[in-house]
């Protein structure tokens, strides 16, 4: 067995280090040619080298094709033939897809509200705590974790034994039968399930609500806090009255970036429910559309409302960073 | 460094006298509460396979009885048509790797440009590059995948041709290279900005042209915006399906590790022994990376979020 393994590894290890070498002789050249090069030829030639690799790409891999998607959700299944707003007229109109909208919604909802809840609570229980390294360190590490390493974890959390006579053996429907209650199939009985999937994505996007929350609290001025305890103020209102108002723009940052993380989210619901059971959402069905129906027409139409479901977001932030550029 | 200074020792004294038992405790248990379902992942990948089904992994405490086995069989034994996990993990090394170092280069290279040539145009590219940020992977899937396949033709003329790299890594390099960029761009930039004028003007004056410059004065000096957009960039491509799914065109000797992981957790006869064992590969290696590098990392999501 090993040695087949080492058979198709070898090439592969081959176009590996190929590729790898032909690329940094590729820059190397290019920096000798430019470094060499009259002042008038490196004026042009710094913007080729520069620029010009990064701008191509991404016009070419993603304007160019976000482009050609948009165009493609007027065609028909084989992008043959126009077909106006049809694929839009059934995106709105068929319960299956309506299903998929509105489970969206509720991660798009719960997603970041959840997680920036839960990470701002504990990113204010850790501000002043000792050692508060290593459980910020647990509760970040989730981040690390694959969304498909993260289904597997949780899968096995919520494990059913259909049996009466075997023992449980995931965690929540043992402590079920502990506590005299019926065993649950977590995943099957729907609108509780799709809860139950997105419990997964708030336990990978808390620490990252968590760090950044925190980070911006070690910047509000100790002298702020301390004048707030000597007036007196409770804990509750010195969190709602001072911090939180303070952070309130990085608030706005967390849940934003947690928004189009969670619209975007495929890899769970693939790989726990495959979209079953009434918990399928946007990216997952119009990865079914494309590649598994092969239905281009339907499965751009979903991108574009994917798409549209952030044009809020990035018109948003554009706007605030124009306003940064020009405060400074 | 024991003799604190009066302002540290204020410091210190606010600090005992905000932080509160209550909430350090509410805060440990919900770091052991986030911990338990990983810990339940490594505890029954070492168990024997009887153990695994007969017995919740708890029980692991009042009867422990390790088995490398489990490992074994997912690393090394194949399943039917399928390679062992091993042929994987090496796929998952040999998609990240290129696809890590293309596009910080490539993004070194325009943040650089961006930020010191002046020219027409540059804050509208900036603002554009910026936007793409945040558009979905999933606009871009399906005109890239037919992009790679037949190349790119509009009318009669024929821009790229098919290249024939199906099947190959290629794609899923080139893909994870246009992906990763906006943002890559976005933060060298902004790090890239903040190098005194003067030093670049000093390097113009002792005759230092844009490429010298490159190589003497800015990359030394973003080595660490560097190191921070490579742990985010290496843990979003190890752990990625989408791209693998689709870019590696179904090919088993290029698939990484996450799209064979969610295929034996799709198929029946997987049983928990090689679906934790195989889980934990696939996790070991970010963990790792996160822990080791785990400041650099916090370093590069702050940048990237909280601007100003």
């Amino acid at each position: 067995m090993r040695n087949t393994l080492w058979e198709t590894i070898a090439p592969n290890l081959t176009l590996l280090v190929i590729s790898l070498a032909a690329f940094a002789a590729v820059i190397y050249a290019l920096f000798l040619i430019g470094s060499r090069a009259s002042v008038k030829w490196q004026g042009w030639l710094r913007y080729g080298v520069f620029l010009g690799p990064a701008l191509l790409l991404l016009l070419v891999g993603l304007i160019y094709p976000a482009l050609r998607t948009l165009w493609m959700s007027f065609m028909d299944k084989s992008s043959e033939n126009f077909i106006g707003f049809d694929n839009y007229i059934w995106a709105f109109s068929i319960p299956e897809i309506q299903i998929v909208l509105r489970n969206t919604m509720l991660w798009v909802i719960f997603v970041p509200l959840l997680s920036t809840l839960i990470g701002l609570a504990i990113a204010y229980m850790t501000d002043r705590m000792k050692r508060a390294g290593i459980v910020k360190s647990l509760i970040f590490m989730p981040m690390a974790i694959s969304f498909v390493g993260a289904s597997v974890i949780w899968n096995f959390v919520y494990n059913f034994e259909p049996s009466e006579n075997k023992p449980e053996i995931g965690l929540l429907n043992a402590i079920n039968r502990g506590l005299g209650l019926e065993p649950q199939n977590f995943l099957l009985t729907p609108p509780w399930n799709t809860f139950f999937l997105i419990i997964v994505l708030v336990w990978i996007q808390t620490g990252f609500a968590m760090v950044i929350l925190s980070a911006a609290m070690k910047n509000v001025p100790d002298e702020v806090v301390e004048a707030a305890m000597l007036d007196g103020a409770s804990n509750w209102r010195r969190f709602t009255r001072v911090t939180l108002p303070m952070i309130r723009g990085t608030v706005v940052v967390v849940l934003t970036t947690i928004t189009i993380g969670t619209l975007k989210v495929f890899d769970i619901v693939r790989t726990m429910t495959g979209g079953n059971f009434q918990t399928n959402v946007i990216a997952n069905e119009m990865y079914a559309q494309s590649f598994r129906q092969l239905n281009y027409g339907q499965g751009s139409t979903l991108a574009v409302i994917l798409f549209i479901g952030v044009v809020p977001i990035i018109w948003y932030n554009v706007r605030q960073l124009r306003l940064e550029r020009t405060e400074r | 460094m024991t003799t604190l200074t009066p302002a540290a020792t204020k410091r210190k004294k606010a600090k005992d006298a905000f932080s509160s038992p209550i909430a350090s405790g509410i805060a440990i248990v919900i770091a052991v509460l986030w911990t338990i379902p990983t810990f339940s992942l490594l505890v029954t990948s070492i168990r024997p396979e009887q153990d695994i089904n007969t017995s919740g992994w708890w029980t692991f405490f009042v009867n422990p009885s390790v088995s490398f086995e489990n490992y074994e069989k997912v690393l090394f034994v194949g399943t039917g048509v399928n390679p062992p996990m091993f042929q994987y993990f090496f796929n998952s090394l040999a998609v990240t790797i290129p696809s890590v170092i293309f596009p910080i280069t490539l993004a070194v290279f325009a943040a650089y440009a961006l930020a010191w040539f002046d020219f027409k145009g540059r804050d509208f590219i900036f603002f554009s590059i910026f936007a793409l940020q945040v558009v979905p992977l999933q606009l871009t899937l399906v005109p890239l995948l037919q992009l790679f396949a037949k190349g790119l033709v509009i009318g009669e003329t024929t821009l790229i041709p098919a290249l024939g790299i199906t099947g190959t890594y290629i794609p899923i390099w080139i893909a994870h290279t246009i992906f990763g960029l906006p943002l890559a761009i976005f933060l060298l930039h902004n790090f890239l900005r903040q190098i005194p004028r003067e030093l670049i003007e000093a390097g113009r004056v002792d005759g230092a042209n844009w490429f010298t410059m490159f190589t003497k004065i800015v990359l030394p000096l973003s080595i660490p915006a560097i190191a921070s957009f490579l742990i985010f960039q290496f843990l979003w491509v190890w752990n990625d399906l989408l791209v693998g799914l689709t870019f590696g065109a179904g090919s088993k000797s290029v698939a990484p590790m996450t799209v064979r992981l969610a295929e034996m957790v799709g198929t029946r006869g997987s049983g928990w022994e090689v679906l934790t064992a195989g889980a934990f590969v696939s996790i070991i290696v970010p963990l790792i990376v996160f822990f080791a590098l785990q400041r650099y990392f916090v370093r590069g999501l702050l940048a990237g979020s909280v601007k100003g």
